[in-house]
């Protein structure tokens, strides 16, 4: 359905299936579908836990999280039933990289859900999908009873005597059920509140079993590392950064898109070359690198930085999910932030007072200053809030909301300036917002 | 228990301060014993973790972040920092931001004053406002005849939703929505359908929950508390009451239980929170009445007292002691029901008295007489690995018992056993469930004593032969079994079940219905059994302190209803009992006999009388409850109505006027040379410590023939197992008493004749219906019938 | 109103793929609203007993999800994501458009009972903003013309 996009620096692992018709089973054999599980059926846990740690894949939900560590993390015993959680609920604004996945090679998933289990050991894996994402859920069942009608899924999986079983799941509108154990608890019929860590879920997840939790871009380049080696993949990118990521390239750009680029990638290549740098003429003015729960990027910064997950920890700062928003230099960044905060406001789940209470209150700061009713005091205050948000929350949906808050009222604090006390925004000098939409639940 | 691993202590260094706990121990608990308070709103011990509020965020070394310690348990060299600019920050800025949203409206607020909130911010200097946006409002809502809610008000705890869930097994309470929108919300829309036990409320550390009976009625610094016993079911919760000064006396302005340290610990049910309100019900009696010309009406103490005794020595003169009855109450204290038997047999001259029995005590105590740790108490039941229940519905008719039933498998996972005819609400926490069909509960036992045969009557669709015996053989494998056992087991079934827990160690309880049922049968308000369970045909230790006494037994309850009927009861003496509704006994058959009432109320049987007597209840006297267990507490006068006297004051007056000898009746003023003063200082602190020394000795100066406590020595005389630690009573502490271990009761005749109150979490007998709060709640449950399966699971 | 036979069939038996009973309520919960246009009390009764569940605690879930409803929308829902990189590409304009268009705000439905209209965070459309998602349906690259035409097909899809 979304448009697809090319460009030469991209090296197609992932997606090199996508426009390719891959989501019917027969063509996905044609592509090489199932070879993997079927190697990994040969080989022992141990091996393709090696494998994908060689391939330094680091998770692709956000946190970059070592995969092959996490699936070592998994006791060999357990006496409650392991599991395999697809964290499919991709909804960090800026993020739409896995719907692409679901509905061009959703089979991908199921071989990297399976190969993940037997991996660690667990019969049963649950593939978890966004509820906005119909389509792909429907895609999504139709994949898995074709693979069952072939015998893939089941009691006795390619004929090996094993088993393994994969179900769907969907959401209804939540994003805080992407952070991991709030998505346990949703695919358990529950509300999103996240639960108490530790334990973590590779010890106590899933009704109280050993889980495994991944993104679903993770568990979609599994396959292509146990085919092609996890050192080739390990080589595409930088140290400890393997493979390739797919960025979903939006905003000012004259080429949005999602574009499959090795990890390492210079930013201001995928701005500019791949990109096609910022219309109308304009200059670049911020970068979200990873989704808006990300430190923002000013100009100087975004053009010398590269898109791995090293280059942005070495700064204290998160490379992300891999949603690049592209900011010009007429965007009002109060507006921005406004738009930020609406967003962690209306998704928070309201369990622990920082995050709950700091997001509307953020909210309702940022409303009244970007209306021009702003008093110099609550820029400072505005930070304050921000400050006191982070690392102190429940689970990392406050630092989220603090993250980019901070970091846009650091960088740009001359905008919050300029809105002061009854000054129109600077950037719409006609349109004195009086009333701003405002979500409420 | 589940696993008793040995835990092993570890050490860790709290602000510097060397802390030893068992490893696993949260780290918020380990700081407690050292002293170290770390401040938090979502954690309640024996509750779920919820990591919400963040007010309990500390420095551990080695870790990036602040760390809740509510959550975090201790492991060896933990080194912790809870007092630090940076933590001190963190708390200051939760207190700012659930502020931001606070209506601020403390100074009329039920809980300023006794709010943590307020505290807190206090504390953390938060009080300065940063937040200048428009604050969420909604009007407070009332949820239930007891239940309020002020949304605003509230921090989002979830304690609430916590205790009604976890503690209480009901789940009325929830969170809808999400984010700023969250809010608690009651199980039925905009009100809620629950056990109303008001435990949400008392857990609320701010005042979002607010209680119907108490809102707005007064701020908390201005009532006292006084510590002392529920009076309605059988269980002995420590209430603590606020009370305040009124033109008619004293008021009782709110039932809590800020005082944990009672067998009840977290718990109190409607009853011991909200239903004290009959005490000052505009029906109460207040002035004697006097039946002139068929007509009741008012005249003075004086004049009703005196017309009493002097037709009660009349009688008695004439047709002899066994012409009157005597019938005695579960609810009065046991200094009071030791005197009414006193004053029967020793003034009246006659054992015709007894009471409404709810069980077999007697049962009970002919069982175990003899053996030692017999019998359980409350607090056992709290911590028993195992428990067997037969009969009895708790959750309705000993809540305190069901909590403690609950809680102990909750935490604990401690096994319970039950037996019963109806699927009580108790099944949800059973190891086992048999049920039984109506009127088994026999069997059963001769079943569990190894009576195979009796299997046949006991087995149906959900009860086969394997899980009979599959019960059998768990039970039999206990060690420190708890017993517990309702009105359905009496006499001989009571004996087997004693032999059936002779070889486990077991402990018993018998389940009686109202506040002191099991104090009128220690103290001998029976017409066969003197204090302690002594038959009256064998009293001498009895009648060498009082004098000759009637030897043969006395009519019971029923019996005298028939010597009424038949014309043979010329009189009948009524302390706090009410037998035409209890027993459903034809009036008319009391037409020819003269009635004395001790009432609180014109109850159905105080309106048969010709002398009614306006007696306080036992929310306005001193003395002794024994709950079912045999947990002897100590009551405290708390509110006050003018008019009214004490059952015990009542009883000696009459007797005087009878002609009786006050001194022997109530040894007061002889045995101890009380100090009058004397040696007291000038300053009231020492009169005070001089009180509490007198006190402790037993030296109260008691110079009033209406002291009860002149009698409770002489029940420590008297009565074996009521002796113990008069100070640890004094200081509210409760004390197993062991009467019926040490019965001497001789063997029963059979006659056991229990009749079961069937109260429910809603009734407390006659005085139940006095309650507002017990009534708007029971009107209000018919309006919205309970769907009885979400009730239930 | 209460759901299919054939949707309450297809509950049953997703619910076996499951440990514990409530453990499919969220779809369960979606798709019955898919069916009868909402949540209703009637749904949340048969859920719960279908599920174990008290009411409220359906209930409870039930409001923790944005895309649930207790009470009926417009046949075609209008979910006009107004998120960063949709903002960024005329999203408020889009939102504000379509608004006027409809005569309704946030979370209203037109008296024919034909539209809702509801702003809502990133659907997934981000690189190719502005986007829009009628009911399931996607829509991306939205201009307030392309919009119009968009409603205009809906309009037509309702006459047929
Ligand atoms: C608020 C929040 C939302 C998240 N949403 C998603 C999501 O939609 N998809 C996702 O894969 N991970 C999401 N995550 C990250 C997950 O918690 C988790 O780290 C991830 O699914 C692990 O998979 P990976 O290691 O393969 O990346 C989210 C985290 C947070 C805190
Ligand atoms: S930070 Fe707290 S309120 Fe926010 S989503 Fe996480 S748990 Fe919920
Ligand atoms: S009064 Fe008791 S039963 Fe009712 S909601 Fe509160 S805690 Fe639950
Ligand atoms: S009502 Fe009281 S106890 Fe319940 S969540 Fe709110 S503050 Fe906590
Ligand atoms: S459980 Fe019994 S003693 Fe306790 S408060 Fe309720 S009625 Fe009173
Ligand atoms: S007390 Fe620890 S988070 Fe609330
Ligand atoms: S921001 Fe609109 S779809 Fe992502």
């Amino acid at each position: 359905m979304a448009d697809l996009v090319s460009h030469p620096d991209e090296v197609r692992i992932v997606s090199k299936r996508f426009g390719k018709g891959a989501a019917e089973i027969e063509q996905y054999l044609k592509l090489d579908g199932y070879k993997a599980v079927q190697k990994a059926l040969r080989m022992q846990p141990d091996e393709i836990i090696n494998e994908v740690k060689t391939s330094n894949l680091r998770g692709r939900g956000g946190a970059g999280f070592p995969t092959g560590m996490k699936w070592a993390f998994v006791p060999k015993e357990s006496a409650k039933p392991k599991y395999i959680l697809v964290n499919g609920d991709e909804s960090e604004p800026g993020t739409c990289k896995d719907r692409l996945i679901l509905e061009h090679d959703p089979h991908a998933v199921i071989e990297g859900v399976m190969i993940a289990g037997l991996a660690v050991g667990a019969k049963v894996g649950y593939i978890y999908i966004r509820g906005e994402y119909r389509y792909l859920v429907d895609i999504m069942r139709k994949a898995l009873d074709d693979a069952y009608a072939k015998g893939f899924l089941g009691k006795n999986i390619f004929g090996s005597g094993r088993q393994f079983d994969a179900y769907w799941h969907t959401g209804a509108g939540a994003y805080e059920v992407g952070e991991e154990s709030a998505l346990m608890e949703s695919l358990e019929g529950k509300r999103g509140i996240p639960r108490i860590r530790p334990p973590f879920p590779a010890v106590v997840g899933l009704w109280g079993g050993p889980t495994v939790i991944n993104n679903v871009e993770s568990l979609a380049s599994v396959p292509h590392i146990l085919l092609m080696g996890g050192q080739k993949f390990a080589d595409l990118g930088p140290p400890r950064n393997g493979g390739t990521r797919l960025f979903c390239l939006s905003g000012h750009v004259n080429k949005p898109g999602v574009y499959e680029l090795p990890m390492g990638y210079p930013m201001k290549k995928l701005i500019y070359d791949v990109g096609g740098g910022i219309p109308n003429g304009r200059k670049l003015k911020a970068v979200v690198p990873g989704g808006s729960s990300t430190f923002l990027l000013n100009a100087e910064e975004a053009e010398n930085i590269n898109l791995d997950f090293d280059s942005f920890s070495k700064r204290g700062e998160f490379l992300g999910s891999g949603g690049v928003v592209v900011v010009d230099d007429q965007t009002c960044m109060v507006k921005f932030a406004l738009r930020i905060m609406k967003f962690y406001q209306h998704e928070s789940c309201g369990w622990c007072i920082p995050c709950r209470e700091g997001t509307d209150w953020l909210k309702k700061t940022l409303t009244r200053f970007h209306n021009g009713g702003g008093l110099k005091k609550d820029i400072d205050n505005i930070k304050y809030l921000a400050q006191n948000m982070l690392g102190r929350t429940f689970c990392p949906l406050g630092d989220a909301a603090a993250i980019p808050t901070m970091s846009i009222v650091d960088k740009w604090r001359d905008e919050f300036e300029a809105h002061l006390e009854g000054k129109p925004c600077p950037f719409e000098p006609e349109a004195v917002i009086t009333e701003l939409p405002v979500l409420s639940h | 228990m589940a696993d008793q691993k040995e835990v092993k202590n570890v050490s860790i260094t709290v602000d510097g301060k060397q802390v030893t706990a068992p490893a696993g121990t949260l780290l918020i608990e380990a700081c407690k014993t050292v002293g170290i308070e770390v401040p938090s709103f979502c954690y309640y011990p024996g509750l779920s973790l919820q990591a919400a509020c963040r007010m309990c965020l500390v420095r551990i070394e080695k870790m990036p972040k602040l760390q809740t310690a509510c959550t975090v348990p201790i492991t060896d060299g933990m080194v912790v920092t809870t007092e630090s600019d940076e933590v001190r920050q963190a708390r200051k800025s939760m207190i700012e931001l659930l502020l931001g949203n606070h209506p601020l409206d403390c100074p009329v607020c039920d809980a300023g004053g006794e709010c943590e909130l307020q505290d807190m911010t206090f504390k953390y200097g938060a009080a300065e406002s940063r937040y200048m946006e428009g604050k969420l409002h909604k009007d407070e809502q009332q949820w239930s005849p007891v239940v309020y809610f002020d949304r605003p008000r509230c921090i989002l705890c979830y304690r609430c939703v916590r205790v009604c869930g976890e503690g209480m097994d009901v789940w009325a309470l929830g969170v809808q929505n999400r984010g700023s929108g969250s809010v608690i919300a009651p199980n039925r829309d905009d009100h809620l359908e629950c056990e109303e036990c008001g435990m949400c409320i008392d857990i609320c550390p701010v005042g979002a929950l607010t209680s119907g009976a108490y809102r707005y009625k007064t701020r908390p610094w201005e009532m006292n508390h006084i510590g002392t016993i529920c009076t309605h079911c059988g269980d002995g919760c420590k209430t603590t009451l606020g009370v305040r000064r009124s033109d008619t006396g004293t008021d009782i302005v709110r039932g809590d239980n800020r005082d944990k340290s009672g067998i009840n610990g977290d718990f109190l049910c409607i009853k011991g929170r909200y239903a004290f309100d009959y005490f000052d019900h505009p029906a109460r009696l207040k002035q004697p009445l006097l039946r002139k010309n068929g007509q009741l009406v008012p005249v003075s103490w004086e004049e009703a007292v005196d017309h009493a005794g002097k037709r009660l020595r009349e009688i008695r003169d004439s047709k002899g002691g066994q012409a009157i009855g005597v019938i005695g109450s579960n609810r009065t204290t046991n200094e009071e029901n030791y005197l009414l038997q006193k004053f029967a047999r020793t003034v009246l001259g006659t054992n015709n008295i007894d009471h409404h029995r709810t069980a077999d005590f007697a049962g009970l105590a002919r069982a175990i007489a003899g053996k030692e740790n017999a019998t359980a108490t409350m607090r056992d039941v709290f911590t028993a690995p195992a428990i067997l229940l037969i009969g009895n519905d708790p959750t309705e008719q000993h809540p305190l018992l069901a909590w403690n039933i609950r809680t102990n498998v909750r935490l604990n996972q401690a096994k319970l056993y039950l037996a019963n005819a109806n699927p009580i609400k108790l099944r949800r926490q059973a190891t086992r469930f048999v049920q039984l069909a109506p009127g088994r509960e026999g069997k059963l036992v001769s079943f569990l004593n190894g009576d195979d045969a009796a299997a046949g009557s006991l087995t149906n669709a959900t009860v086969s032969n394997d899980v009979l015996k599959q019960f059998r053989d768990e039970l039999r494998s206990q060690q420190n079994l708890i017993i517990i056992f309702g009105s359905e087991l009496q006499g001989t079934d009571i004996a087997a079940l004693v032999k059936f827990g002779a070889g486990l160690k077991a402990k018993f309880i018998c389940l009686g219905d109202y506040a002191n049922s099991r104090g009128a049968a220690d103290m001998g308000v029976y017409p066969d059994l003197l204090p302690g369970y002594n038959a009256v045909a064998s009293a001498v230790k009895f009648s060498e302190e009082w004098g000759p006494l009637p030897s043969a037994k006395g009519l019971s309850l029923t019996e005298m209803a028939q010597a009424a009927r038949q014309g043979q009861l010329a009189a009948l003496y009524l302390v706090g009992s009410n037998p035409i509704a209890d027993y459903d006994f034809d009036p008319a058959a009391f037409r020819n006999t003269f009635i004395v009432a001790q009432e609180l109320f014109l109850t159905e049987t105080a309106t048969l009388a010709e002398v009614v007597l306006p007696a306080a209840s036992a929310y306005e006297k001193s003395g002794t409850f024994t709950n079912t267990c045999g947990d002897l507490q100590l009551l405290k006068k708390a509110g006050d109505i003018t008019g009214v006297k004490t059952d015990f004051e009542i009883i000696v007056r009459v007797a005087e006027r009878m002609g009786a000898d006050i001194r022997k009746l109530v040894p007061f003023g002889g045995a101890t040379r009380a100090d009058m003063g004397q040696s007291r200082g000038a300053q009231s602190g020492e009169a005070d410590r001089h009180a509490v020394w007198l006190a402790a000795n037993g030296m109260e100066p008691r110079m009033s023939p209406f002291d009860p406590m002149a009698i409770l020595d002489e029940i420590q005389r008297l009565v074996p197992g009521y002796e113990g630690s008069r100070l640890n009573l004094l200081a509210g502490n409760e004390q197993h008493v062991t009467a019926a271990e040490h019965s001497a009761a001789g063997p029963g005749d059979g006659l056991v004749q229990i009749v079961p109150s069937n109260d429910t979490l809603f009734t407390s007998g006659t005085l139940g219906r006095y309650s507002n709060t017990l009534n708007s709640v029971i009107e209000n449950h018919r309006a919205n019938p309970v769907d009885q399966e979400v009730m239930a699971d | 109103m209460a759901i299919s036979e054939k949707l309450d069939a297809f509950f049953s038996e997703k619910m076996k793929e499951y440990p514990t009973s409530r453990s499919f309520l969220v779809p369960m919960l979606l798709y019955s609203q898919d069916e009868i246009g909402y949540v209703s009390d009637e749904v949340i009764a048969h859920l719960a007993k279908k599920t174990g569940l008290t009411e409220l605690e359906v209930r409870n879930v039930i409001s923790y999800y944005s895309m649930l409803r207790t009470k009926p929308a417009g046949r075609y829902n209008v979910q006009v994501c107004t998120n960063i990189s949709c903002q960024l590409r005329g999203a408020d304009e889009l939102f504000a458009h379509c608004k006027k268009k409809l005569g309704i705000g946030h979370k209203q439905t037109t008296p024919d009972g034909m539209f809702s209209l509801e702003e809502v965070e990133c659907i997934g459309a981000c690189s190719w903003a502005p986007a829009v998602q009628v009911n399931y349906d996607f829509h991306e690259n939205l201009t307030p013309q392309k919009m119009d035409a968009v409603l205009e097909n809906c309009r037509k899809k309702a006459k047929q």
